[in-house]
């Protein structure tokens, strides 16, 4: 995916909408910092997730973070192939790097979230 | 505090993080490529922030035998020895190294132990007559580690630090001023440690580079230490734990004499109520960090100390204090990784060794 057609939370997490589906990853920026990603914790199809709420968990050798959802919904495919091998999330964040695809409730938008300029602003002032 | 290199680091792509009070290269790559090149070839780490104290003066054995857990009275000139300054209960108040000199004594103590142990040699040194000069921020420390690391250094310092036994270390010239190469280490690798006046420290360090030694930051040297199951003060050592607790007994001699602690450390020794430390390793990829809870049946029976990804054993390891019944290689423990119980085994130390060359 193209990272300027993409949208950004503050805690890294980049999202796309496309037919009510939204597709989550993690950002350049985040896997950068994180190096050494070791491990990597998803949900389960069919499992509900919540706007700004905890959906997995990516741990690198120096730490463990949390994975937040930017819409409310249910999931619906997960990429399976990251717990087993999470390479493709430092080689190809924004491709084979994707985590999980979560149906959004109807009329769900990703306004809330940053712009690719809004986010570059943010890892800005973030003084990395 | 910055050591003499900080701006070679921050100049050179480091992520610069605080310890103990110094602002250190925590990496400039990745951990993982990093801890493979010292046990490949040869990696170099500014250890400069840890604390570098001289003795002079006819009463300087005498006090350091009084601090310190091993014998220093039984080392060579040039030997360089391991053990533990203890607190009045025989717990561990910071692990040293102690330097013999023909002409005197030196100790390199843990940067965040540096001012307490400095502190600690003025409150014990009583009508004995010695001098003791912290040299820390005068000179700089430079660890050259790895299976490549000693021949790399050949011909940089006018002694051949391939001539020096392990766990010891010569006075030498570099570039026409003094400086002390110690076959020592923090990797768990062959390697050599370096010291030298502060003025020389960024020449030292390109030096090095030039001859294909690897920047490295405290990340890997935090992996490599733990793979080699080397305890860290503040985390598998401290004012509570004592050293028969932390598996390190062949560092404290008893029958040297009097020392401070050898009288809580006696009765201390076989204290089957004391946790001792312990390996885990973890079959998941779920790692048990410091602070978790180690559990059997479901009770907590001990507590994760650190715990990391082993880059060359390519596991989930840890190290734990764990009730001594229970510190048996192959022992079925868990360790609650944030609320799921992971299953670990008890396994030997260390976890990693090198290959005999």
């Amino acid at each position: 995916m193209d990272p300027k057609s993409l949208r950004y939370s503050e805690s890294h997490e980049w999202a796309s909408l496309d037919g009510g589906v939204c597709t989550v990853g993690v950002s350049q920026f985040a896997v950068d910092q994180l190096t050494d990603v070791v491990y990597i914790e998803l949900p389960s199809v069919g499992d509900a997730v919540q706007a700004g709420k905890r959906f997995g968990t990516i741990e690198s050798v120096k730490a463990v973070s949390d994975l937040y959802a930017p819409v409310d919904g249910e999931v619906v495919a997960v990429n399976d192939a990251l717990t087993s091998d999470a390479s493709p999330v430092s080689q190809d964040p924004y491709g084979k790097g994707w985590m999980v695809k979560i149906k959004a409730e109807p009329g769900a938008t990703l306004d809330h979230l940053k712009t690719l300029e809004q986010y570059q602003q943010q890892i800005a002032s973030e003084g990395h | 505090m910055r050591t003499p290199l900080h701006d070679w680091h921050a100049g050179h792509g480091a992520r610069m993080v605080d310890f103990a009070g110094w602002d250190m290269p925590v990496q400039y790559t990745t951990i993982t490529d990093e801890h493979a090149a010292v046990r490949t070839s040869a990696g170099l780490f500014d250890i400069s922030h840890m604390g570098r104290l001289s003795f002079g003066g006819p009463g300087a054995l005498d006090l350091i035998q009084h601090v310190f857990s091993n014998n220093a009275a039984t080392m060579k000139d040039f030997q360089v020895r391991y053990g533990l300054v203890c607190n009045e209960q025989g717990g561990i108040r910071d692990d040293v190294l102690v330097y013999r000199w023909p002409y005197g004594w030196a100790m390199v103590v843990n940067a965040s132990n540096r001012a307490k142990i400095v502190a600690w040699l003025e409150q014990h040194r009583g009508a004995r007559d010695v001098q003791t000069v912290d040299q820390t921020e005068a000179t700089c420390m430079i660890a050259v580690q790895g299976p490549k690391a000693v021949g790399l250094c050949r011909g940089l310092t006018e002694a051949d630090p391939g001539q020096l036994a392990y766990y010891y270390a010569a006075p030498s010239r570099y570039r026409g001023k003094n400086c002390v190469v110690s076959r020592t280490g923090y990797t768990g690798e062959d390697g050599v440690e370096i010291m030298v006046g502060a003025d020389l420290a960024v020449t030292l360090w390109e030096d090095l580079v030039a001859r294909g030694a690897r920047p490295c930051g405290l990340a890997a040297r935090d992996t490599l230490r733990l793979e080699a199951a080397m305890p860290l003060y503040g985390h598998e050592l401290g004012e509570e734990i004592d050293p028969f607790q932390a598996g390190l007994a062949w560092a404290v001699k008893l029958d040297k004499g009097d020392f401070l602690g050898r009288d809580a450390l006696l009765k201390r020794k076989d204290d089957p109520t004391l946790r001792r430390r312990v390996g885990l390793a973890l079959e998941g990829k779920r790692l048990a960090r410091e602070g978790a809870s180690v559990l059997k049946d479901g009770r907590e029976v001990g507590k994760v100390t650190s715990g990391t990804f082993a880059p060359t054993v390519n596991k989930a390891i840890a190290m734990a204090y764990v009730d001594p019944a229970l510190m048996e290689p192959g022992t079925a423990l868990e360790v609650d990784v944030r609320g799921k119980a992971e299953p670990a085994t008890v396994v030997p130390l260390p976890f990693y060794k090198r290959p005999k060359s």
